[in-house]
């Protein structure tokens, strides 16, 4: 588009030389087809990624390897303990632990990152808010390992001493370091939603006498949210697949509980800690690729149902798409 | 045409040999991968041995027993550091990839320690008692003579020759409890003890410094034992084991000087030095 208007701009006043245009237009061809190629690589690197993840957890499917099949992960007792004289390799434990952490780390950063998000977007002077926004995205820039050592090393003992837990290290210590991954994303991106609002909403909404938190919430916020619910989305697909702050802060233990206070092991950082000591292509190895895909599949659900409650959202809001 | 192939042929083959012969003038490079509990102790020994060999290089990696057998397996160490004998499918596997048998070198004697907080008032247990610990049966530290509270299970990986040493010794094979916590490494176990009043965690003897290494009896009819040297190499310790050296094939060349060198008096030296046991009398024999 921009080298279109670009080269109309300069056509004008001189000669037209219709052999430099051609070229143009070719090279804006190129242009077009190097980026939807871009696209389509991303695309299919992530389903090769999910084919070579399946294929080297396939065998399990039709045979079984050092006494392991496929269903395995899905056999009593629920416990999770793959070495020893009988491996135990239900996977019931980790899926619990993952969606606990997941769920904790959601319940805490959401209504944080929305608060703030909904502060920064409709109440804070523009000149607090050109720091607000850029401070919280370095938060996200962060690398994981570092806050899930300080979780580890500091936070987990303050939490331990203030609220009196058995377990040093548990669901709620992951979880509130997980949130420090989510409150950046779901605040970025639902902020970038509700300044995408048109001002005609609120202009409208303040002109028939309502406030500004009126406007705020009964205007923006629902004008907002297919993006805001995206966030979530996101944000809930970061927390699942999160690896690092969990490995540290989480505790590990594979409890089938639904008890927030006790550690749990989750399905990310099992493969972590276990990928890299197991013998190549046993079946200790095949079960923790199945265990990736479980993975692939929870989030390829979740943003499935997302995309497509997403698109409901939008065309209860504004009509037909 | 033919006496040109034949020059290429010569060609070919000389520089092959020189690509061949050049290494043994330059630096010899032995990897040593395994145990994390044996880290400490491989890469005191690498310093020691390549300041006297200054031709060898030796790389020394942890991240745990299971690690180190695969890696042998696979071809990727020279040396596998073990916590834990070699179970038969593993010496199976090596021998199909390898297309040799492994080679089993006892290098040194650890004392399994349990650990406990400085300021657990308890100072010895049973191995029954350990084991209902770590299986769960026992939660509190008043069931075994301590203060009313939960009892915090800490412990290896499961890739850990410690974690599987354990596991068949202490546990006789059964499973650990749901609430177990396995750490990373040993080092970290030993934090995480620190740490926490009520914690509970086992490692290499080597290991034990700011923490509580109680003393273990067999059985209720037995004394407790402290894990000291002696104790250890005359097998009164119940948790006492061997670390192991694996190799694919007998030890030749560099690696042979290595092995030989680390089962002397010098290598023997540097056992004591990090805080295991060297083997029974190999420092006066040799």
């Amino acid at each position: 588009m921009l080298n279109r208007t670009s080269t109309r701009v300069c056509g004008r006043g001189r000669t037209p030389r219709p052999r430099q245009s051609e070229f143009r237009i070719r090279i804006d061809r190129f242009g077009e087809f190097f980026i939807s190629a871009v696209a389509f690589i991303a695309i299919a690197i992530i389903f090769l990624i999910f084919i070579y993840v399946a294929r080297e957890a396939a065998p399990l499917a039709w045979r079984t390897v050092d006494g392991i099949s496929i269903w395995s992960p899905f056999q009593t007792p629920y416990m999770w303990q793959p070495v020893g004289g009988i491996p135990k390799f239900n996977v019931l434990p980790l899926v619990v632990g993952t969606f606990k952490v997941t769920l904790i780390a959601m319940l805490l950063g959401t209504p944080l990152a929305l608060a703030a998000a909904l502060y920064t977007a409709e109440f804070a002077p523009p000149s607090l808010r050109e720091w607000i926004k850029p401070a919280v995205e370095v938060l996200a820039g962060i690398p994981s390992v570092v806050v899930g050592f300080f979780v580890l090393i500091v936070l987990a003992s303050w939490l331990q001493d203030a609220f009196n837990f058995e377990f040093r290290l548990n669901a709620v210590s992951a979880g509130i370091g997980l949130a420090f991954a989510v409150i950046p994303l779901v605040y970025t991106v639902s902020e970038d939603a509700l300044t995408s609002v048109p001002k005609l909403y609120r202009e409208a909404s303040l002109a028939l006498g309502a406030s500004k938190a009126q406007t705020a919430i009964r205007v923006v916020l629902p004008a907002a949210s297919p993006g805001i619910f995206a966030a979530l989305v996101l944000g809930f697909g970061r927390a699942i697949g999160e690896t690092m702050i969990v490995l540290l802060a989480s505790g590990n233990a594979s409890t089938l509980s639904l008890s927030p206070f006790v550690p749990v092991r989750t399905l990310s950082a099992t493969v972590a800690s276990e990928l890299g000591e197991v013998v190549f292509g046993g079946g200790h190895y095949r079960v923790l690729f199945l265990l990736g895909v479980i993975l692939f599949i929870i989030t390829s659900i979740v943003n499935w149902v997302g995309a497509r409650y997403n698109r409901r959202l939008r065309q209860r809001l504004f009509g037909a798409t | 045409m033919n006496q040109r192939h034949r020059i290429v042929t010569i060609a070919a083959v000389l520089l092959l040999a020189a690509s061949c012969a050049a290494p043994p003038s330059e630096k010899q490079n032995i990897n040593l991968k395994g145990s994390d509990t044996m880290l400490q102790l491989g890469q005191r020994w690498a310093e020691v041995y390549m300041k006297d060999h200054p031709g060898v290089t030796i790389q020394v990696t942890g991240g745990g027993s299971g690690t180190g057998i695969a890696a042998l397996v696979n071809g990727t160490t020279q040396i596998c550091q073990s916590s834990r004998p070699m179970k038969d499918e593993e010496k199976a596997s090596v021998k199909q990839q390898r297309q040799a048998e492994v080679t089993e070198i006892p290098v040194a004697v650890d004392a399994l320690a349990v650990y406990l907080n400085r300021q657990n008032p308890i100072d010895h247990m049973t191995m029954e008692q350990i084991r209902r610990i770590f299986q769960g049966e026992i939660t509190n530290w008043k069931d075994v003579g301590g203060p009313s509270a939960g009892i915090v299970l800490y412990g290896r990986e499961n890739n850990s020759g410690t974690y599987v040493f354990f596991k068949e010794h202490v546990l006789a094979n059964g499973d650990f409890a749901e609430r177990y916590q396995p750490l990373g490494g040993t080092a970290a176990v030993i934090n995480a003890v620190i740490k926490d009043v009520n914690g509970i965690g086992y490692g290499g003897i080597g290991y034990a410094t700011d923490v509580k290494a109680i003393s273990v009896a067999k059985d209720a009819a037995s004394g407790p034992v402290p894990p000291t040297m002696e104790n250890a190499l005359s097998n009164k310790y119940p948790l006492s084991r061997f670390l192991y050296w694996y190799t694919a094939g007998s030890p030749a060349g560099t690696i042979k000087g290595l092995v030989d060198w680390v089962l002397g008096p010098q290598g023997q030296n540097v056992v004591k030095d990090v805080g295991f046991y060297p083997l029974k009398g190999a420092s006066e024999s040799q």
